[in-house]
């Protein structure tokens, strides 16, 4: 598969390195040079400096004819905004888009989106790992 | 009743915009999230202005979105500006919403999603400049994107091979029509026997794309 990864921090460098090793076809964007380096120098896909709003820099990258698109970088504004422009003007197949805030998640996931809130995940987690911990001591 | 307008970005344009504003008598909030700018609004605008970031909801709420007859998103970046838009008109059915465009090369995002009315200085002064260039130069007046045609302005340069000629022997392409002439202070309707003058400004409906030919029949000599 062709995959289109926006943001190389460490969940986009993770995602890249995970994908690369299975074999499939990778390119990250991220706009500072030295993010490259989360990727390791034995990453096989390529690297584009660039930011995400920039069509020319997507096209580059492949956005036209990518399978899967995942849009991780630190901003929940041009992750939303990025993932908009995949789904809208490139018709890409699938979109998935990391937000912080859980309102603007919950707001664009019932707009369709395939929203991966880290804040409610991380509040779900607690609470169970809470739970279990409570049951341990009882 | 006083219309209540939301201002989101408390740089320069949002607090001139607000000053502004609430001169001509208008209710304003004006939200900022960098705390010593929100410092100074809060001196000058005491409980209009509002802290926080202006694209999380809460903050949006906080500051009136739910009753505002205006939402003006002019924060200094532009996936802010397309994100409070959105939350504005499709969360809060606020009618009126007015984005600004900091880097025109994200116009046709603002455009896509179909967020308008957009403002951007950048355009704006561009727009100026190009309108006092001399010479050959289309200046696009009118654009029918889904007709695929176009209205643009040009001035007979006093080179042009044009000076002189009937409108008739211009032999311009069917996919052109001269609609409209400027002549010094008067407006001449365009027929055949007419002759063309140096420094006329021609209104011309064409295909668009068809510029490089247009101009290829105003050349020199």
């Amino acid at each position: 598969m062709k995959i289109l990864i926006v943001g190389c921090g460490r969940v986009g460098s993770g995602l890249a390195l995970r994908y690369g090793a299975e074999g499939h076809t990778v390119n990250v964007i991220d706009e500072l040079q030295e993010a490259a380096d989360n990727l390791g120098g034995d990453f096989k896909g390529k690297f584009f400096k660039g930011v995400g709003l920039d069509i020319e820099i997507l096209k580059r990258a492949g956005i036209e004819d990518c399978d899967i698109c995942v849009v991780a970088t630190d901003g929940d504004n041009t992750n939303l905004v990025v993932a908009q422009i995949a789904r809208e003007q490139f018709k890409a197949p699938c979109v998935v888009v990391r937000v912080f805030d859980p309102n603007r998640a919950d707001f664009y996931s019932k707009r369709g989106f395939n929203v991966v809130c880290p804040v409610n995940l991380t509040i779900g987690a607690m609470h169970e790992a809470i739970c279990q911990a409570n049951q341990e001591v009882s | 009743m006083r219309l209540f307008v939301l201002i989101v970005g408390g740089g320069k344009v949002g607090t001139n915009l607000a000053r502004s504003m609430i001169e001509e008598g208008y209710e304003v909030a004006l939200v900022e999230n960098q705390r010593h700018k929100y410092e100074d609004l809060d001196r000058e605008f005491g409980y209009a202005a509002i802290f926080g970031d202006g694209t999380e909801t809460r903050v949006l709420e906080k500051a009136g979105i739910t009753r505002s007859d205006y939402v003006v998103a002019v924060t200094g970046d532009d996936e802010d500006n397309l994100i409070i838009s959105q939350l504005a008109r499709d969360k809060y059915a606020v009618h009126n919403v007015i984005a600004r465009v900091n880097d025109p090369r994200n116009q046709a995002t603002f455009d896509m999603l179909g967020i308008k009315p957009t403002v951007s200085n950048v355009s704006a002064i561009r727009a100026l400049v190009e309108h006092h260039l001399p010479h050959h130069h289309l200046l696009s007046l009118l654009d029918f994107e889904e007709e695929n045609v176009e209205m643009v302005e040009l001035v007979v340069a006093e080179s042009s091979k044009v000076v002189g000629r009937k409108i008739k022997d211009l032999q311009l392409p069917p996919s052109m029509l001269l609609v409209l002439i400027f002549r010094e202070h008067e407006v001449v309707i365009p027929s055949g026997d007419i002759e063309l003058r140096a420094d006329d400004n021609l209104i011309i409906i064409m295909e668009k794309g068809s510029g490089s030919l247009l101009s290829t029949l105003m050349d020199e000599h």
